[in-house]
């Protein structure tokens, strides 16, 4: 059991005690601050920031209007919240634009942070925004760093600087003229990964930026980062004045507190978020919703907005209907796993819910299922008579036989489907009951569409 | 220089940072009292230990010496000594494969020095005159193979690599096929791409790999190491977690050293997991490589 899904736990329900009183005593309070201390730290924010803050919301709690208020719990979450968005930086925030192109923008931090990645994944968003990016390879120690920038160029269509081994100064400042000749607006310069305690190093980034004069210096952070995460960002901050931060590899199971103490400790916004391995998945930030992760709240409004834009409300609607109605069957659950493919990984967004700490233990070992699985499954129901969809208890192994040959599948895959289905079906009805008392929690921020669970492969 | 001042060499910035403090918190003149053992738990956290288990450790403390009766600093410097080394255990040494090419299997997630651990474990084994074969099994990360070859020249190893693309299972096969076959390599070390732990598809891929190579060679991989970035907090717990789980990895590469992180959580990964460090990283060179001694470690953790 990994130590801080406990500690989210708890911290969950020390909110929810908290909820659940009438009039809070200041010894509540400091409980509870103790409880969201841990939370904090077990989600890797710097020590100090963490005790900065809790001494922050403290005085605000134990403040008159909060304990005389009608429901002094939910204002201590919400003044907790609150002020994790603040620290977080309010508003997102967007990319400079240098009023005379190109714009040029360095990136820069400790090594395996991601920077090459991020380098051609900016590439290729500002590309899509009608821009003309030129990506620049400025790593010049690392091993086939500068093929790795040229296969990604190649990859996202847009062209690549480099003169080889030579002075990353004067890569950058060429790249820059080249630039400016051919009319291209922005400069990524990906630089090499280095210590922030690497002097040489660090000067030969004070030398590059002194020579191109970036109006972005980006500083990469790896979102998995510990206590370090604040060393290096001051150092980082103090030797190059970084405008702002791309946190990376968002997209594992990381709590991500090296967000908070990077931004607490050079008041530099997060601008960005990378969100998987492909060039597309980059992402604004959103403070408020890293807040909720933080604190293990689960990110409700990306879920929302991301189950939104995917799924057909409607046909989402009528499905849990069905389920809530026992009608479920599996022309339905076909019509599930058409809208899943417009979903992407699911596990990937089903990180994204609420409690799901909590729901992943009933959950079947093995969530992954992949396009290729997919597309399996639909040949599999296919491949059935109509009767057969809406009955599936007549199925039996006379007829899975020829379901099978006719879906160029085995009687394991056709019985594995009919287990899947019968997951799905009970998960369905668990999650409609947690969707009611989300909203009854969250007030009215929109429905959740009944989702599609399935289950293990074999 | 010998084994023993290397490590404290390569460990300089980890003692600095983490067991300085510690020492300056407890050699300060003054009594033991709850503030110290605050301040301890504080040089713990900072140090990347986990909150909870630092809270244990100090807990552990706060009880030994009120059952000891300790009254100075240094008898509790050795107390938690003691207590750190108990959980990091006896040293454990590289497994060999006393009647073949003994296989190495190296994973982790995106970043954390796989590749230039590879390049430094292969320096190793050359200089003890052994014949090293490198498979280039990430086919995912732009470039990759690219850099994997760079290094297997700069150690003077023998190279296997597919197209980019390519079934990384399949080079593992070839791989291992090879150093039994024509390319008679003692050592074989296995690069595979970086992967979050939580992505169950590509956390699959690995099985296969271990399942093929353990497929075409009984016992192999004889080794699986996971690589660690010392920078990394605690999510290296469910990193430790996931892919002992699905690779069964048998040692820590902890990396990067050299910076100011402090990789105390692999504590926390020995307590949950019981996977011991085998070695760390401590620049970007070849020579950048040491074995790790639990013993020395905290020696020169506590011992400033
Ligand atoms: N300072 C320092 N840097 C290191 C160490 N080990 C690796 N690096 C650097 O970390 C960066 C990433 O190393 P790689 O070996 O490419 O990491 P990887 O895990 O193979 O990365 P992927 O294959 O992309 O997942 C490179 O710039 C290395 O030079 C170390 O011990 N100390
Ligand atoms: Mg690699």
């Amino acid at each position: 059991m990994a130590m801080f899904e406990g500690l989210s736990e708890k911290l969950q329900e020390v909110m929810r005690r908290l909820r659940g009183k009438g009039k809070l005593t200041e010894e509540d309070v400091a409980e509870a601050m103790r409880e969201v201390r841990r939370a904090l730290l077990a989600a890797d924010v710097n020590f100090k920031v963490a005790r900065d803050f809790v001494n922050r919301v403290s005085a605000r709690a134990v403040g008159a209007e909060v304990m005389e208020s009608l429901t002094p719990a939910q204002q201590v979450v919400k003044i907790v919240h609150e002020e994790l968005t603040a620290l977080m930086g309010g508003e997102a925030a967007r990319l400079a634009a240098a009023p005379q192109p190109p714009t040029v923008v360095m990136l820069v931090g400790l090594q395996g942070a991601g920077k090459t990645t991020h380098a051609a994944k900016l590439a290729v968003l500002l590309k899509k925004q009608g821009r003309r990016p030129l990506l620049v390879a400025a790593d010049i120690y690392r091993p086939a760093a500068i093929r790795q920038l040229q296969v990604l160029g190649e990859q996202a269509g847009v062209p690549v600087f480099s003169l080889g081994q030579e002075d990353p100064v004067r890569i950058a400042t060429e790249a820059v003229a080249h630039a400016r000749s051919q009319g291209l607006d922005y400069v990524l310069v990906d630089t090499a990964g280095r210590l922030h305690v690497d002097q040489e190093l660090m000067a030969e980034l004070q030398r590059i930026r002194d020579a191109v004069g970036p109006h972005e210096v980006l500083l990469v952070v790896d979102a998995m980062t510990g206590q370090d995460a604040v060393n290096v960002a001051e150092q980082f901050h103090q030797q190059l004045g970084i405008t702002g931060v791309i946190l990376t590899k968002l997209d594992g199971d990381t709590r991500g507190g090296a967000a908070l103490s990077v931004r607490a400790v050079t008041g530099q916004p997060i601008k960005f978020v990378g969100v998987g391995e492909k060039l597309d998945a980059l992402e604004p930030f959103h403070p408020d919703r890293m807040a909720s992760r933080i604190l293990g709240m689960g990110d409700v409004l990306s879920l929302i907005e991301k189950a939104q834009a995917a799924l057909d409300a409607q046909k989402a609607l009528e499905l849990q209907q069905k389920v809530q109605r026992a009608e479920f069957n599996l022309e339905d659950f076909r019509e599930q796993l058409r809208e899943m493919r417009k979903l992407g990984p699911i596990d990937q967004w089903l990180a994204l819910l609420p409690g799901f700490d909590q729901i992943k233990k009933q959950l079947p070992e093995n969530l992954q299922v992949g396009e290729k699985e997919l597309r399996r499954m639909e040949a599999i129901i296919n491949s059935m008579t109509v009767e057969e969809r809406r009955h599936p208890e007549i199925i039996d192994t006379r007829r899975k036989h020829r379901i099978a040959r006719g879906s160029g599948t085995t009687i394991a895959d056709v019985n594995r489907l009919l287990k899947q289905f019968e997951e799905t079906r009970k998960l369905m009805k668990q999650f409609a009951g947690m969707e009611k008392q989300l909203k009854k929690r969250m007030g009215k921020l929109g429905r959740l569409p009944g989702l599609p669970f399935l289950g293990p492969r074999r | 220089m010998g084994l023993f001042e290397r490590l404290k060499a390569g460990l300089q910035k980890t003692r600095q940072a983490l067991v300085e403090q510690i020492n300056l918190v407890i050699t300060s003149v003054r009594k033991i009292d709850e503030s110290l053992f605050e301040e301890l738990e504080e040089v713990l956290i900072q140090g990347d230990v986990g909150v909870e288990t630092a809270a244990e450790l100090v807990d552990h403390l706060r009880d030994l010496a009120r059952r000891r009766r300790l009254e100075t600093a240094d008898q509790l410097r050795e107390a938690i000594k003691a207590k750190v080394m108990e959980i990091l255990g006896d040293p454990v040494p590289m497994a060999e494969n006393p009647s073949g090419p003994t296989v190495i299997l190296v994973v982790g997630v995106n970043g954390v020095g796989k590749t230039t651990t590879i390049g430094k474990l292969a320096h190793h084994y050359r200089s003890q005159g052994r014949r090293v074969l490198l498979a280039a099994a990430d086919t995912f990360r732009a470039a990759a193979i690219d850099q994997l070859r760079i290094w297997a020249e700069r150690a003077g190893a023998d190279f296997i690599a597919h197209q980019e693309g390519a079934d990384p299972a399949a080079v593992a096969f070839d791989a291992v096929q090879a150093a039994r076959g024509s390319r008679r390599a003692d050592v074989v070390l296995i690069d595979t791409a970086g992967r979050l732990h939580n992505k169950a598809h590509l956390m699959e891929e690995l099985r296969k790999i271990r399942r093929v190579v353990e497929r075409e060679l009984p016992g192999a991989p004889h080794e699986t190491l996971l690589v660690l970035d010392a920078t990394t907090g605690q999510n290296a717990v469910q990193q430790a977690r996931l892919f002992k789980e699905v690779a069964g990895v048998t040692g820590i590469a902890l990396t990067k050293l050299d910076g100011t992180a402090k990789g105390g959580v692999v504590i926390a990964v020995r307590k949950a997991e019981g996977i011991p460090v085998k070695w760390i990283g401590v620049g970007e060179g070849l020579e950048d490589l040491q074995p790790f001694d639990p013993r020395q470690f905290v020696a020169a953790l506590f011992e400033g």
